[in-house]
C-alpha cells in the first residue's frame, strides 16, 4: 500500500471509530440487545460468520497462555469502570436524597433573593399574616396547617475523626410531624414541647458523636436531651430537630426563617403564590418543598459528574492504550497462527471479526468485574459534605442499575477502540512474511 | 552510564509497544499530578505568610456573628500586634452561577492580609469612599470591571430598606503575590464594614470573625486562650484558632476528599504496574537471544540485571515527566471551565512533585524487577539455544 493511501484509510478508520463511539454512547439498551442479537444471528447463521467464530474460537482458547497480557486489559478496563461507577453513585445518591426530600404538596415560604433557609428571615409578625393565606390546607383542628421553623447551624465533632463539623439543628413547630409524613420516629419518643429536648435524624446519629438516645448534648451553652431518633430516607435525616420555641430563645433569634405548610388541593400552590404576591406585607417567596430541595441538589450532583467522567476519561485513556498494546502483543504473538489461517483462506472479515470479539470479550469481563467492586464497596456507603445550608448532608453513595449498565457500555466502548487497530493489523499481515518470522 | 545508549537503543526496539505504554504511563502521571495539586491545595489551607495569623469565630456556629464590642479588647490582649474583623456578605452578581466570596471587611483589613497588593492612590480612593469596594485581578478579569465601574450585586441575607438592592463604586484591583493562592483569593469582593452596618436592616454592632496578626507565632496558643476567656460563658462564645486550622477545618466538610483521591490513585497505579510491568515482561521475553549473546561476550549478570531494570525505570521516567508537566494545563483549564466555581493552582505544587518522582522511581523497579531477574539468571547455552 503506498503511503498516502495508507494515511487515509488510517484516517477513515479513525473516523468511523469516532461516530460509532458516539452512537454507541447514545444507544439505549434495546439498541445494544439489537447488535448483539444481530452478530450472534451473523455468526451462527452465515458461512462468514461460522469461519469468524471458528478463528475466535481459536484465539479464545489461546488465552490461558497469554494470561499476563489480558489481565492487563481485564483489570485495567476494570478499574475504569469501578472508579467511574464509583463516583457518579456518590452524585446519585446526593441526589436521591434531596430529591426524595419533600413533595409538590407542601411548600416552603423563604424571606424573597434568599437561596437557602440559613439567608432567609421570617418576622414573627408575618407568621399569622401566612396562616392566612389562601392555598393551604387545614388539620382536624380546623386550623391551617404549617409550621414556622428555625434552622441552626452547630457545630458537633464527627465520628470519623472528631473534627468539628456543622450541623442544622432545626427548631420545628407542632405540626411538622404532619407536614413530614415519611418521618419515622424509631427509637424512644417525640421532643416535650417547651422542653430542652431534641430528637436525632439516623443519619446524623451514624455520622457524629454522642448523639445516642438518652445522652445529653451542650449547645448554646445549655444542655440538651437526646429523647428519640427518626428515619425519614430524606436529608431531614442529617439534622436534629427541637421545638422552635425553646430553639429560637436559645440562640437570641427572635424572627424564623422558613414557614412550611400543607397545600389545599391541586390549585393550593398557585392560590397560596397569588396570595404571597397580593399581599404587599409579605415580600416573600414560596417553592413547592420538592422544587426547593432539587435545586439545593444541582451543584454538587452536576460538580460530582462531570468529575467523574473527566477522571473516567482519562482513564479510559490510559486503559485504551494498554488494550492497545497487549492486543498488539498478541497479534504479534499469533502472527504464524494468523498468516497459517490466512494462507488456509480464512479473509480479513474473519480474522479481524475474531479479533474484535477477543478484546470486547475482554473487556466485558472487566466491566462487569469493575461495576460489582463499586458495587459491593460502595452501594450503601454513607458519607457527608456540605449542603448549601452551610451544614451536612450525610447521603449514601447508590449504585443504581443504571450505573451499572453505564459502567459497562464504557467497557465496551474501550474494547472496541482498544481491538480495532490490532484486528486490522491482524488482517493486513503480509501472510509470507509472517511464515517466515519467528 | 556508559550504557545509556544500549538501553536507549533497546527501549525502542518495538516503537509501537514503547509509545503505547508511554502514553498510559503518561496518563496515570497526569491524572495524580491533577489529583495530588487537588490534595495539596485542600490540605494546605493557609499561606506562610499566614503562619501567625488567627481567626477568632463564635464557638457556637459558623453563621453565628460576634458582637463588634470584642474588637478593642481583642486589641488590647498581649501578644496581639494587629487585628480587624470581617463579616460575610453572600451577595449575587446577576446570577447565583457568577458566584465568588463577598464580605465587608474592618479598618486595617489589609494590613493584616499584606500578601494583598493595592496600588497606594486606589487604597487611599478606597478608604475614603464609603460605599466602595475593591476587589481581586482574577475576578474583575472574568467580570471585565475596571476602576470606577459600579457593580451591583442581590443581597441573600441582608436586605437595606426592604430592597435586596446594594450597589459598589468599584475603587481598586488588588494582586495577590502566591501563585498557588492566586486562584482563590483574587477571587473576592471587599466593601466597607461601617457601610454594611449602617445599611443593612437586620444586624447591627455584630461582625463576622475577628482577624489577629500576632507578634509571634509561638504565642499562638496564649493569645488564643486569652481572646476566647473574653466571651467566655456568654452567649457570644468564641473559638480562636491559626487561620491554617480555621481553613482546614471548614475544607475538611466538603467531603472525605483525600479517601476519595487515595482510592483513584491506588487502581490508576495498579493497572500502571501491571501495564509496565507486561511490557517489560515482553520486552525480555523477546530478546532472551540479544541478551545471551550481551553475555558470552563478557557482561556480567549484573550489568545485564542493571540493564534491564535501567530501561523500565526510564520507561517510567519519560512517561511520568511528560505526565506531571501536562498536568498544570488541565488544570488551568478546568479554573477557567468551570467558570471559577472551581479553584485548582495554576502550577504542580513542589510536593506534588517530589511524591511523583519517587513514585516514578519505585514503580520503574517494580515493573522491572522481575524481568530483569529473569534476564540475569539465563543460561547462556539455553538462551542462545532458543530452549
Amino acid at each position: 500500500m503506498s503511503k498516502s493511501k495508507r494515511f487515509f484509510s488510517g484516517l477513515l478508520t479513525i473516523v468511523a471509530l469516532v461516530a460509532a463511539l458516539v452512537v454507541w454512547s447514545m444507544l439505549p439498551w434495546f439498541g445494544v440487545l439489537a447488535i448483539a442479537v444481530a452478530v450472534a444471528a451473523w455468526l451462527a447463521f452465515t458461512r462468514s460468520g461460522a469461519i469468524a467464530l471458528a478463528a475466535t474460537r481459536i484465539g479464545i482458547a489461546g488465552l490461558p497462555q497469554r494470561w499476563g497480557a489480558s489481565s492487563v486489559i481485564v483489570i485495567g478496563i476494570a478499574g475504569v469502570v469501578g472508579v467511574l461507577v464509583a463516583m457518579l453513585a456518590m452524585g446519585e445518591g446526593f441526589k436521591a436524597t434531596l430529591s426524595n426530600t419533600g413533595g409538590t404538596d407542601t411548600a416552603i415560604i423563604l424571606r424573597g433573593g434568599s437561596q437557602a433557609e440559613t439567608n432567609s428571615v421570617i418576622t414573627r409578625d408575618q407568621v399569622p399574616l401566612i396562616s392566612g393565606l389562601p392555598g393551604i390546607a387545614r388539620g382536624a383542628d380546623g386550623q391551617p396547617v404549617s409550621s414556622p421553623e428555625l434552622s441552626q447551624v452547630v457545630n458537633l465533632q464527627s465520628k470519623a475523626d472528631g473534627t468539628d463539623t456543622n450541623v442544622q439543628f432545626r427548631g420545628v413547630g407542632p405540626a411538622a410531624w404532619a407536614l413530614r409524613p415519611k418521618l419515622k420516629i424509631v427509637e424512644g419518643r417525640k421532643f416535650g414541647p417547651g422542653l430542652r429536648e431534641m430528637v436525632v435524624g439516623r443519619g446524623a446519629q451514624k455520622q457524629f458523636a454522642n448523639l445516642d438516645v438518652g445522652k445529653q448534648v451542650k449547645l448554646a451553652n445549655q444542655v440538651w436531651t437526646v429523647v428519640g431518633a427518626f428515619e425519614s430516607g430524606d436529608s431531614n435525616e442529617s439534622e436534629l430537630w427541637a421545638d422552635v420555641d425553646v430553639l429560637g430563645p436559645a440562640y437570641q433569634r427572635q424572627a424564623f426563617q422558613s414557614v412550611t405548610v400543607k397545600l389545599d388541593g391541586k390549585n393550593g400552590f398557585k392560590q397560596l403564590s397569588a396570595g404571597l404576591a397580593a399581599d404587599p406585607r409579605l415580600k416573600l417567596d414560596a417553592m413547592t418543598t420538592h422544587d426547593y430541595y432539587a435545586k439545593q441538589s444541582e451543584g454538587l450532583t452536576k460538580f460530582l459528574s462531570v468529575l467523574g467522567i473527566v477522571i473516567g476519561s482519562i482513564m479510559a485513556v490510559g486503559a485504551i492504550f494498554g488494550a492497545l498494546n497487549s492486543m498488539y502483543a498478541a497479534v504479534a504473538g499469533r502472527s504464524r497462527e494468523i498468516a497459517t489461517m490466512r494462507a488456509l483462506g480464512f479473509r480479513g472479515v474473519p480474522v479481524v471479526t475474531a479479533v474484535m470479539l477477543e478484546t470486547m470479550l475482554l473487556a466485558l469481563v472487566g466491566g462487569i468485574i469493575g461495576a460489582l467492586i463499586a458495587w459491593v464497596v460502595f452501594n450503601g456507603h454513607t458519607v457527608s459534605t456540605l449542603g448549601n445550608n452551610f451544614s451536612q448532608v450525610v447521603f449514601q453513595f447508590r449504585v443504581s442499575p443504571q450505573l451499572l449498565w453505564t459502567g459497562l457500555k464504557w467497557a465496551l466502548g474501550i474494547g472496541l477502540v482498544g481491538g480495532l487497530f490490532p484486528a486490522l493489523r491482524a488482517a493486513r499481515l503480509p501472510v509470507t512474511e509472517a511464515l517466515r518470522a519467528g | 552510564m556508559k550504557y545509556f545508549h544500549l538501553i536507549w537503543a533497546a527501549l525502542f526496539r518495538s516503537r509501537t509497544r514503547t509509545f503505547l505504554t508511554l502514553f498510559s504511563v503518561m496518563t496515570a502521571f497526569f491524572l495524580f499530578g491533577m489529583l495530588d495539586s487537588v490534595r495539596v491545595a485542600f490540605n494546605s489551607g493557609g499561606s506562610v505568610t499566614g503562619a501567625n495569623r488567627m481567626i477568632a469565630s463564635s464557638r457556637l456556629s459558623l453563621t453565628q456573628m460576634l458582637p463588634y464590642s470584642l474588637d478593642p479588647q481583642i486589641r488590647a490582649i498581649p501578644g496581639v500586634k494587629k487585628s480587624s474583623y470581617a463579616a460575610w456578605f453572600g451577595g449575587i452578581y446577576k446570577d447565583p452561577k457568577n458566584f465568588f466570596p463577598n464580605f465587608s471587611v474592618g479598618p486595617g483589613y489589609l494590613d493584616v492580609y499584606p500578601e494583598f497588593i493595592l496600588p497606594a492612590d486606589q487604597r487611599k480612593a478606597w478608604e475614603a469612599d464609603r460605599t466602595g469596594a475593591i476587589v481581586g485581578e482574577t475576578l474583575a478579569k472574568r467580570h471585565g470591571w475596571k476602576v470606577g465601574d459600579v457593580i451591583p450585586l442581590q443581597a441573600t441575607i441582608f436586605p437595606t430598606k426592604g430592597s435586596n438592592d446594594w450597589s459598589f463604586k468599584l475603587d481598586g484591583i488588588f494582586k495577590v503575590k502566591d501563585e498557588k493562592q492566586k486562584a482563590g483569593q483574587e477571587s473576592v469582593l471587599l466593601f466597607h464594614w461601617n457601610y454594611f452596618d449602617e445599611a443593612n436592616d437586620y444586624v447591627k454592632g455584630r461582625v463576622g470573625w475577628y482577624i489577629l496578626q500576632l507578634d509571634d507565632a509561638s504565642h499562638a496558643d496564649r493569645v488564643s486562650k486569652a481572646v476566647d476567656a473574653l466571651s467566655a460563658n456568654s452567649d457570644h462564645e468564641t473559638k480562636t484558632q491559626t487561620e491554617q486550622a480555621f481553613n482546614q477545618a471548614f475544607i475538611k466538610q466538603i467531603g472525605d476528599i483525600g479517601l476519595i483521591v487515595t482510592a483513584i490513585m491506588g487502581a490508576v497505579f495498579f493497572t500502571l504496574l501491571l501495564l509496565t510491568g507486561n511490557t517489560m515482561a515482553q520486552a525480555v521475553r523477546e530478546r532472551i537471544p540479544e541478551l545471551a549473546v550481551l553475555k558470552t561476550i563478557g557482561f556480567s549478570n549484573r550489568s545485564v540485571l542493571m540493564l534491564v531494570l535501567g530501561e523500565s525505570v526510564l520507561l517510567v521516567a519519560i512517561g511520568a515527566v511528560l505526565g506531571l508537566a501536562l498536568a498544570p494545563l488541565a488544570m488551568i483549564a478546568t479554573t477557567k471551565g468551570s467558570g471559577g466555581f472551581i479553584q485548582l493552582p495554576s502550577s504542580l505544587p513542589p510536593e506534588s512533585w517530589v511524591t511523583g518522582l519517587l513514585l516514578m522511581l519505585a514503580f520503574g523497579v517494580l515493573a522491572g524487577l522481575l524481568p530483569a531477574l529473569r534476564a540475569m539468571r539465563l543460561n547462556i547455552v539455553d538462551a542462545l539455544a532458543g530452549r
